[in-house]
């Protein structure tokens, strides 16, 4: 594990155990009042499940187009991150649209746009788990398809009939409520590249494992 | 390039036609699929609202995907589709032959599918005749590209037949909720024909995203 | 015979998920779309749903998902250095 890896998890960790201070201290929004502080734990979680999708898609392409057992390793990591942000973004969004919306779920654009990218990621690891031989292949031309996705993912909120917020609640935040968000924000990021290195790292003693089986058949 | 499309789709044709097994089946299943709808949602003759639309495309959608596993399950038996990746041709091409292939076949479906369906669930699907070729075309194709991609992918797969629906469905969920949308907006009333004109653009730009990374990526993914 | 058996069961469960989500539509209209969030200082009386609940729910579920998943990788982890430890062994044995 590179030398950066423990100095920034404890940061890291210091950084989570500090953000529900932040967050209590930030103001009630006017008309969703106490619930609306799942947002400082679901947009970044929802950021950090795009970037992953997006990971995984240029690494996939770089594995196909380049062969790089890196870039595959790379990929597989960030498609398991994929689901892992893709579940908390899942979860903590219909557990504030309960109260805020009223229905715990809606067929609406971003929710199901969301919900089939988090598949893909899902589809992605069956693949590389059951697949065989030739799956990492497989899995990566799916996961250029799931990297598709996520600009439309992203925007459809702002072009399409949905009650779910427009991207324009972002950059209108008032200063007390955007300093909870980008804290958050930072946290998970830090968080994303941690998880993503040990992921890799993960891979990476497997591949070393199998190398090592074959050298022993020889 | 053309050339070699076509040969392609000329083959296929040629064999489907001569024992008609793909089209048969999946043709079959298509309406077992329909009428499953029927029985399930028609309570003393009445169809629930807009029902027809979604039920169309569920139909198209699955008819689909047993279409494809059936029909590379077929290259792979007579190991054709190695000999077709060693034969001097632009891989693009054969994926285009082989997504043609796979669209009439389907478009062939939905030439009985529709009035069935239109029928069953008192529909009027016919009303707008070419819009909704449009729509069917284009959503057809969408699907359809991803699905040859997909299964060609899987040819040499374990688990290929469960790994198919697992990896095409959350692919072409917008392409199955653009077509649903724009057919029932087709099946309203009053129709308002920019917002079918919409969902039509709509497919067409995914059709042209999904074809262009499957042409872009055929070749790295079918090579060992 | 296997991809029928698959396809009928995601049938089956699509009209299940189909009449469950009938019964969820709410009754009133719909709120319209935030474009921005507007803070306000003091939480007026609250006469719906208790959001605490939900609120605690859901930075627990993050909290628990995330510890979950560092326990799966490192458990993981350690699996595989114990097997390559025992083969670099073996190796070291054997030459």
């Amino acid at each position: 594990m590179p030398k950066w890896f423990i100095p920034v998890a404890a940061v890291t960790a210091l950084m989570f155990a500090a953000s529900p201070f932040l967050i209590a201290n930030a103001p009630y929004e006017a008309t969703m009042g106490l619930v609306q502080k799942i947002f400082y734990y679901h947009l970044p979680s929802a950021w950090v499940f795009l970037l992953s999708a997006i990971v995984c898609g240029i690494a996939s392409a770089r594995f196909l187009f380049g062969g790089s057992p890196r870039q595959d390793r790379l990929a597989y990591a960030a498609a398991e991150l994929t689901v892992l942000f893709g579940a908390i973004v899942l979860v903590t969004g219909p557990l504030w649209a309960r109260k805020a919306w009223g229905v715990w779920w809606q067929w609406d654009v971003r929710l199901t746009s969301s919900l089939m990218g988090w598949m893909v990621a899902w589809a992605y690891l069956l693949v590389r788990k059951y697949g065989g031989p030739g799956s990492d292949k497989l899995a990566a031309g799916l996961a250029l398809f799931g990297m598709a996705n996520v600009p439309f993912v992203y925007i459809s909120v702002n072009y399409w009939r949905t009650i779910h917020p427009a991207t324009s609640v972002v950059p209108t935040l008032p200063v007390d409520m955007g300093v909870a968000l980008w804290f958050a924000v930072a946290c998970f990021l830090l968080l994303f590249v941690l998880l993503l290195r040990l992921r890799v790292y993960l891979e990476e003693q497997r591949t070393r494992l199998d190398a090592l089986y074959l050298s022993l058949d020889e | 390039m053309i050339k070699t499309a076509w040969l392609v789709l000329k083959k296929d044709l040629t064999v489907e036609v001569r024992s008609l097994e793909i089209a048969y089946t999946t043709l079959f299943f298509a309406i077992s699929c329909v009428l499953f709808f029927a029985f399930a949602l028609v309570k003393e003759g009445q169809a629930p609202e807009d029902g027809a639309a979604g039920i169309l495309w569920i139909a198209i959608a699955f008819g689909g995907t047993l279409a494809l596993g059936r029909t590379f399950e077929r290259e792979r038996q007579s190991e054709t589709l190695r000999a077709l990746l060693m034969a001097p041709a632009a891989r693009p091409a054969i994926y285009v032959g082989k997504l043609l292939g796979i669209v009439a076949l389907l478009v062939a479906a939905e030439i009985v599918l529709v009035p069935l369906v239109a029928f069953l669930f008192q529909a009027p699907l016919l009303s707008h005749p070419f819009w909704l070729s449009a729509v069917l075309l284009t959503g057809t194709i969408g699907f359809a590209a991803v699905g040859t991609l997909f299964s060609a992918m899987l040819v040499r797969a374990r688990s290929r037949d469960v790994l198919l629906p697992v990896l095409l469905y959350p692919i072409t969920v917008p392409v199955i909720i653009a077509g649903v949308r724009a057919t029932a907006a087709l099946l309203q009333p009053d129709v308002e024909l920019a917002l079918v004109r919409f969902w039509v653009a709509l497919l067409i730009a995914l059709d042209v995203v999904f074809v262009t990374l499957a042409l872009w990526t055929f070749e790295p993914l079918m090579t060992d | 015979m296997r991809a029928l058996v698959v396809l009928l069961l995601m049938l089956s469960s699509l009209s299940a998920s189909a009449a469950t989500f009938r019964q969820q539509q709410p009754e009133s209209q719909p709120p319209k779309q935030t474009d921005e969030f507007v803070p306000i200082s003091q939480l007026p009386a609250q006469d719906q749903l208790p959001a605490a609940p939900l609120l605690v729910i859901a930075y627990a579920f993050v909290w628990l998902v995330l510890f979950a998943y560092v326990v799966s990788v490192s458990r993981r982890l350690a699996k595989v250095q114990h097997e390559v430890t025992r083969l670099e062994s073996d190796i070291a044995k054997r030459a």
